[in-house]
């Protein structure tokens, strides 16, 4: 029996510490891991806790992250719970395994500690590790403080291991930006924290010896199609109502309201921009500033960026006139993930936004404020003119001549 | 309970005692994968978590909605079936720690299988990564020296002078360049406590072997001569004929390697055969019996000579 830690109500936890803390509390049965900056505290972390007897199940440093996710479908096909943590160059030597996870129905839970992919090798937070990610078959949500960190983990076990939805989720947050930036964080005590999740229950576990199980099996044209079809199905519908139900009890529990779109000062928002992680509370700020000055601006952040939260993105955007969509990946060829996702949400809709794509923050730079004005001057701009004012992709915060596109 | 070490009296009764691994099955009549996975599962009662990697035995036994395995199967990818059951094995001691296992009474064996594609080449640094965390496994390589189920690529297993699609023989090339890697010693070097070449045609040697390994605390690491009728180019029904020729000319020498120092010789052939005998009845070494290549036959014996004579005084030395 794992030994019980003693925690106050607010403790000072990093972004990685968070992650740790959660993962210790719901006693994961295997964690499989790799280190890899920036996620390299969760790994070391997790491996102080079961130095000092505050987890008892096995933790396996492998010899890459391919070896750690792999070894993490094997442990979670045998039947128990099974977690990890990984970053940029780390996720994208996992993705093979990653749709393996996902196709095989197995509820593991990754931490991504968000990082740019090189070339040129980069340490620090952005979101093409995220973006890579979203084919992949995962639940993902998305945490913009180690706050969120934390609880999203909570959410993360209960919905993926969900029967009716065995998934395997991934929980986000930025590089450096939360995973290093220690800031208050509420705590739930070790048996609140356990009790939320739940013992974990088996279904299809190779360890039940008297019920042998095949997994993993070949599907050619006869039959791959409707598998992929069975896990698109879990994805779409069952996935949504887990998680607003998972919000509704994590709220009852604790207070804290999560949602599958964030939103603040949209309920007469006339401008507002759309993005994701830490980026989500500058512009919180900003707009906070602007609403000062007069100006109706809001902001959305993605919550769950899969499965899509198409419906309640369309119903926040209804009335807006002017959009910016803020993607912190490179789109190498086209307009932003962001900026595309939210143009096939609105399309058949009855909305008539401006819309407008900025690329912000690769490898790690800053979004300033002064950027974020920036940004809604031309969205104000965008609005009065009822057309776009800009090219409709703009690199925002770059060194050097201006760039855009389109 | 403890397990405990199967009797086997005799042919019969091991080739029927059971049947977790089904005749039914995709494999090409005459492939010798199915002979040695039927050894390595009989030679023990004990429950069975099972793992294979990409490859002919993985594509000829899960195919949807069928399945020829009555043990717990998992395949993920080409180069990690080791992690797989790796992952399983952990799962177990997590479970068994906290008290939630569903048979706790029963000691299911771990074991990976992977063609020489999976373990030679592609998945080597994920054994490597099992072995040196010392996961209580058994890792049996299907070596046919080839990437069969692709068509006949080399591998690096591939011997010398095989011609194979990606290294064909040619008017200008004897086929493949590279001597075959010696896997042996290198997991041997791991410091596994278990590691042995065997062959299915000489089932008591392997079934001793399997049951050894077994009954090993840590990584096992089993090579196992896969004879391939359809990529070595031989009849199907010379399948056992072919894996006695290369055991009995010393090309597929038996033997195991204790803790990584202690060198066995299990098998020592009463008539030691010619290696131009093991190449001649392989069509995949037509090409070396005409003018231009039969000097490499020559270099075939004298290689295999040695490797002999290396064995011989490794067993010896006891180091």
């Amino acid at each position: 029996m794992a030994d019980t830690m003693e925690l106050r109500d607010i403790e000072v936890w990093d972004g990685n510490m968070a992650a740790s803390h959660a993962l210790r509390q719901v006693q994961v049965d295997v964690v499989a891991a790799y280190p890899i900056t920036p996620s390299t505290p969760i790994v070391e972390n997790y491996a102080g806790f079961a130095a000092n007897a505050y987890v008892d199940g096995e933790f396996v440093m492998t010899e890459s992250e391919h070896g750690a996710m792999s070894c993490c479908i094997g442990a979670s096909a045998a039947g128990g719970r099974v977690a990890t943590a990984t970053s940029s160059q780390g996720f994208a030597l996992m993705v093979e395994t990653l749709y393996s996870a996902s196709g095989m129905r197995l509820p593991i839970i990754l931490n991504v500690v968000n990082r740019a992919i090189g070339a040129p090798l980069n340490v620090n937070g952005d979101h093409s590790d995220m973006y890579m990610g979203r084919d992949s078959g995962w639940i993902q949500l998305d945490a913009y403080n180690p706050q969120h960190a934390y609880d999203l983990n909570f959410i993360a076990f209960k919905v993926a291991e969900d029967h009716d939805v065995r998934l395997p989720a991934m929980v986000h947050q930025d590089g450096f930006m939360t995973s290093h930036t220690a800031q208050g964080v509420h705590t739930m005590t070790d048996e609140q924290g356990f009790n939320f999740v739940g013992e974990f229950q088996p279904m299809n576990d190779m360890l039940d010896l008297d019920h042998p199980v095949t997994h993993g099996v070949q599907t050619e044209e006869d039959w791959h199609f409707e598998h992929k079809a069975r896990q698109q199905h879990a994805l779409m519908t069952a996935v949504i109502p887990k998680l607003e139900a998972a919000f509704d009890a994590f709220e009852a529990l604790t207070g804290r309201r999560y949602n599958l779109v964030e939103t603040h000062q949209m309920e007469d928002a006339e401008i507002a921009v759309i993005c994701m992680g830490t980026s989500v509370e500058t512009a919180m700020e900003v707009v906070n500033e602007l609403r000062a000055t007069g100006i109706k601006a809001g902001v959305v952040g993605i919550r769950v960026f899969r499965p899509w939260p198409m419906e309640q993105l369309a119903a926040v955007l209804k009335d807006v006139k002017a959009i910016g969509t803020l993607d912190r990946s490179s789109p190498h060829g086209t307009m932003g993930m962001l900026f595309n996702e939210v143009s096939g949400s609105l399309f058949n809709t009855d909305t008539k936004a401006v819309l407008t794509n900025y690329i912000y923050g690769l490898g790690g730079r800053d979004l300033t404020k002064a950027h974020l004005v920036g940004i809604f001057n031309d969205l104000k701009a965008n609005m009065d003119a009822g057309k776009p004012t800009t090219p409709l992709q703009q690199y925002i915060g770059l060194r050097g001549p201006k760039l855009s596109f389109f | 309970m403890m397990s405990e070490i199967k009797k086997i009296k005799n042919l019969k009764e091991f080739s029927t005692s059971a049947d977790r691994f089904e005749g039914a099955n995709l494999l090409c009549p005459g492939c010798a994968h199915s002979i040695i996975v039927r050894e390595v599962l009989n030679a023990t009662n004990d429950d069975l978590i099972l793992a294979a990697s990409t490859g002919c035995l993985e594509v000829c036994t899960a195919v949807y909605p069928y399945t020829s395995w009555d043990a717990s199967w998992i395949h993920i990818g080409f180069e990690n079936g080791s992690s797989a059951v790796a992952g399983a094995e952990a799962m177990y001691k997590a479970l068994k720690t906290k008290g939630r296992l569903k048979q706790p009474e029963r000691t299911p064996k771990f074991v990976a299988f992977g063609g020489d594609g999976a373990t030679y080449d592609i998945g080597f640094q994920w054994i490597s990564g099992c072995f040196e965390r010392g996961h209580n496994m058994m890792y049996v390589c299907l070596d046919n020296e080839v990437y069969a189920n692709t068509g006949g690529q080399r591998s690096s297993s591939t011997p010398i002078g095989a011609s194979a699609t990606t290294t064909p023989a040619g008017r200008v090339s004897y086929g493949e360049k590279r001597n075959k890697k010696d896997m042996m010693a290198i997991m041997a070097a791991h410091g596994a406590p278990y590691v042995a070449q065997v062959s299915p045609s000489k089932w008591k040697d392997m079934v001793a072997k399997i049951q050894k390994g077994f009954a090993a605390e840590g990584p096992v690491f089993i090579n196992a001569i896969s004879a391939c009728t359809t990529e070595w180019k031989f009849a199907p029904e010379d399948t056992i004929a072919i894996t006695d020729l290369a055991t009995d000319s010393l090309v597929f020498p038996l033997y195991e390697i204790i803790n990584g120092t202690e060198l066995n010789i299990t098998y020592r052939p009463k008539n030691i055969i010619p290696v131009r005998d093991y190449l001649g009845a392989q069509g995949r070494f037509k090409h070396l019996f005409t003018k231009q290549y039969e000097y490499l036959i020559d270099e075939w014996q004298t290689r295999v000579d040695l490797k002999w004579e290396q064995l011989q005084r490794r067993e010896e030395a006891r180091v």
